[in-house]
């Protein structure tokens, strides 16, 4: 039955301590701290009332528990800055000294007063005044409320197989939990899998990634769901119900060996998307030959049997039977206690700045082709060749902040752009002769992680001319090279360059198919459009939704070292929250009074969680709201026309209260 | 002369300052205004903001307080439709606003005196330029009890 309904703490009068935080300069260089705790003084039920240099600090938390209980206060508020910085730290503050944590009451003077208002210190003092008087008079009405836990099941979703998302998973699964690794692709490996080397050590890519990826497959505790694709997010942490859609293969996977037979007699060759449609692959295909898992995919936008029915011949000659035409997509329901964002990024599509000719000229590439082209397992076997003739270039060109740092487009910096800018001119210097002219366009060469500076040094030792400017145009020769004019800024010289290739460094921009899975989790982006973290430098890897963390490029671009340590940081934290096998719930939910609910069900029809039911009570039908379901968003309270909801710690007689203290004043 | 009515017209708008209640959303609209604070985004005092946890919670019965205890306008902030933290509180929001606004009008109030916005958590600058907007129209319209 009903829970009975909260009550306040005790029969006595509220007593209450009211502390302003002065936040060193940042509250009390525009708002008058001291006089707002003058002013605070005198407002009923208030017993102390002090301002504080930083209440936050330990002296300024033990401030707080002494005079609990010395003075025998029952409520405390707290003006300083968002109660989403600090809410949790002062309810842990009053519960060492015996209070409630829910008692608490913060009122937000500085990200909503101080901070917006710095030019006009009167007023602003007479907000922080209202808000004060607001933030007292909701706490007379607090009622001390129980956290409750649940049950969490020891499980994670990861969604992305790239560096990310591998990374993550691995760590996880290393400490224990049943991790299911989603990925859209056929394989995992992202785009760290498309690179040939990485900086500042020229580790070859695949080297360091592939055993990793390896690993991930034969990890007891790992679901690998490649071809897959999230749907549907639902629950909450530690009850996330995930429904993943698997998309047809048309190939059998425990059947498949990998063995190729199929690819190799498959008639169709179309360009493969991981070499950057400069390679050829089958209809019936694997991405690239370290692919994990090593299972062919049939591509049916191109498989001549799915075209018009007429070939059939990697069904007949797949040695294990495991073609089938018949596949059907497979949709998974899974239950798990975490998310974990790893969805990455996209480059930036160099068509949208058409004077630089990509797109139109052959031998203007990006530095994914580059990547591409000089790998040992490209189109051209790692032989740097011009695209248009197949011969060896003399001179390159790298052109930086393509798409970055760029007002029409992406405003802000890749953050790899310059390294893998320098990594790409070693290697020009190393496969095509000392002699090669290199050239790098750049805007600010930024060579700031650890080994960087000193790769950098090496480079511009090898004779690689750095130029401190960006050409607006790329024009072609007749005769397939390149020009373009550039004033270098070092140098303060027009400067006019011809060229045989022309590679155009990448901003990186948030991934398609983003929105839609902002819409699926309900997480908040930022304006740069990348998934929003909870703390730009406290809380990185968390989102405000608990349980769904975020790693590596979904939430900014980084390079991959960066990326590896946002993962391990994502990890740890679905560790941390997983590990005790139950999560504190929030005792934020509503509560109905079944005296008064005439059992009318509206509540029931809004609730987006189906957390109300209706039943019988002594002859009546009354709602009933399932607290394990309940996330308290308290639109219920709002819409029963007969006020018999009560939204715990958001009451009406709560809210009321500070609607009626703002228009005192 | 004109010095004299430049003069007179600014004593004027000192004369009426707004005053707005707004209930922020906790996952969209309040990080909206923290992050307007975290940038240094200034606008003017006029708003006393109070955090709900969903702009679904915003009772009618709030706002028609407010406007009975001497509110010029009454602001709602959540977040932007389809990216509700509790799916779909927000259209909830969006139908009784619309049908709040009617009764204002049915009662000879504005309802150009209760606003509602959308604004994700990472939009200091939208909410900054929305609050703006709405002080302007409510000194445009004049204190509450006068025009109505």
């Amino acid at each position: 039955m009903n829970k009975e309904e909260p009550q306040k703490s005790d029969k006595d009068e509220p007593r209450i301590g009211i502390y302003i935080c002065h936040c060193g300069k940042n509250i009390a260089g525009t708002v008058d701290s001291e006089s707002v705790a003058e002013y605070a003084a005198t407002l009923p039920n208030v017993v102390t009332a002090k301002d504080y240099l930083y209440t936050c600090s330990e002296p300024g938390q033990n401030m707080i528990r002494d005079d609990i209980k010395e003075l025998g206060i029952n409520r405390v508020v707290v003006a300083a800055c968002t109660p989403k910085m600090h809410e949790q730290t002062f309810r842990k503050t009053i519960s060492d000294a015996g209070l409630n944590p829910y008692v608490l009451e913060v009122a937000n003077i500085r990200e909503q007063c101080s901070w917006c208002h710095m030019k006009e210190k009167e007023n602003a003092t007479e907000k922080a005044k209202d808000l004060v008087r607001m933030a007292i008079s909701r706490s007379r009405d607090l009622v001390p409320l129980e956290r409750t836990t649940i049950p969490v099941d020891k499980s994670a979703l990861v969604i992305g197989g790239g560096i990310a998302g591998i990374e993550t998973a691995l760590d996880m699964a290393d400490a224990g939990l049943k991790v299911y690794l989603v990925e859209r692709e056929t394989s995992i490996g992202g785009k760290m899998a498309q690179l040939d080397k990485t900086f500042p050590t020229l580790d070859c890519s695949a080297c360091i990634l592939t055993p990793k990826m390896v690993n991930v497959s034969r990890h007891p505790d790992i679901t690998l769901l490649t071809y897959s694709e999230v749907k549907n997010v639902d629950g909450y942490v530690g009850n996330f119900k995930v429904t993943v859609e698997r998309k047809p293969r048309y190939v059998i996977e425990e059947a498949c060996t990998g063995c190729g037979e199929c690819s190799f007699v498959c008639p169709v060759r179309v360009p493969n998307e991981f070499d950057m449609n400069r390679g050829k692959r089958a209809a019936i295909y694997v991405p690239f030959p370290q692919a994990v898992p090593l299972k062919f995919t049939i591509d049916p936008e191109h498989c001549l049997y799915f075209k018009n029915k007429m070939c059939t011949t990697c069904k007949q000659l797949c040695p294990k039977n495991a073609v089938d035409y018949d596949q059907e997509p497979e949709i998974l329901d899974l239950t798990v206690g975490s998310i974990v964002v790893a969805s990455g990024c996209d480059t930036f599509d160099a068509t949208k700045i058409p004077e630089l000719g990509y797109g139109r000229y052959p031998n203007v590439i990006t530095n994914m082709d580059f990547e591409r082209i000089v790998n040992a397992g490209g189109p051209t076997e790692g032989h740097i060749l011009r695209p248009s003739d197949n011969k060896e270039p003399k001179s390159v060109a790298i052109i930086q902040c393509v798409g970055a740092r760029d007002e029409e487009n992406e405003l802000y910096c890749c953050r790899y752009g310059c390294m893998a800018a320098m990594k790409q001119a070693y290697l020009l210097k190393e496969k095509l002769g000392s002699d090669t002219d290199v050239y790098i366009c750049y805007i600010d060469l930024r060579s700031f992680g650890k080994g960087y500076e000193e790769f950098y040094r090496k480079v511009r030792n090898m004779g690689v001319k750095f130029i401190r400017g960006q050409p607006s145009e790329v024009l072609q020769n007749p005769d397939g090279s390149l020009v373009f004019n550039v004033y270098n800024s070092n140098i303060a010289r027009h400067m006019k360059i011809t060229v045989d290739i022309v590679i155009l460094t990448l901003a990186l921009t948030p991934p398609k198919g983003i929105d839609e899975l902002q819409r699926i989790l309900r997480i908040s982006r930022g304006a740069d459009g990348y998934f929003l973290e909870a703390h730009v430098k406290l809380q990185p890897a968390e989102t405000h939704t608990k349980g769904i963390m975020l790693a590596g490029t979904c939430m900014a671009p980084r390079d991959i070292t960066d990326t590896v340590t946002h993962a391990a940081n994502a990890a740890a934290k679905a560790i941390d929250l997983l590990a005790p096998g139950e999560v504190p719930i929030e005792p934020i939910t509503a509560w109905v009074d079944e005296d008064i609910c005439s059992g009318c069900g509206i509540c029931w029809y809004i609730c987006p969680y189906a957390a109300i039911k209706i039943v019988d009570v002594e002859g009546h039908s009354s709602a009933e709201v399932v607290d394990a379901l309940c996330t308290g968003c308290g639109t219920c309270g709002a819409a029963c026309p007969s006020n018999a909801i009560t939204h715990r710690h958001y009451t009406s007689n709560q809210i009321m209260d500070m609607v009626i203290a703002a228009l005192e004043g | 002369m004109t010095d004299a009515i430049t003069v007179e017209k600014f004593a004027d708008a000192k004369e009426f300052e707004p005053k707005i209640i707004g209930f922020l959303c906790n996952w969209c609209c309040y990080g909206g205004a923290d992050m307007a604070g975290l940038g240094r985004m200034q606008y003017p005092t006029n708003i006393r903001i109070i955090r709900v946890m969903c702009s679904g919670r915003v009772d009618p019965q709030f706002i028609l307080e407010a406007f009975r205890r001497g509110a010029d306008g009454v602001f709602i902030g959540g977040c932007h439709l389809g990216d509700c933290h509790y799916v779909e509180g927000n259209y909830r929001t969006q139908r009784r606003i619309i049908i709040l606004k009617e009764y204002l009008r049915s009662m000879n109030i504005n309802p150009e005196r209760l606003r509602l916005e959308w604004v994700s958590a990472s939009e200091g600058e939208k909410f900054t330029r929305v609050v703006k907007d709405f002080v302007k129209v409510l000194k445009e319209l004049g204190p509450f009890n006068d025009s109505s």
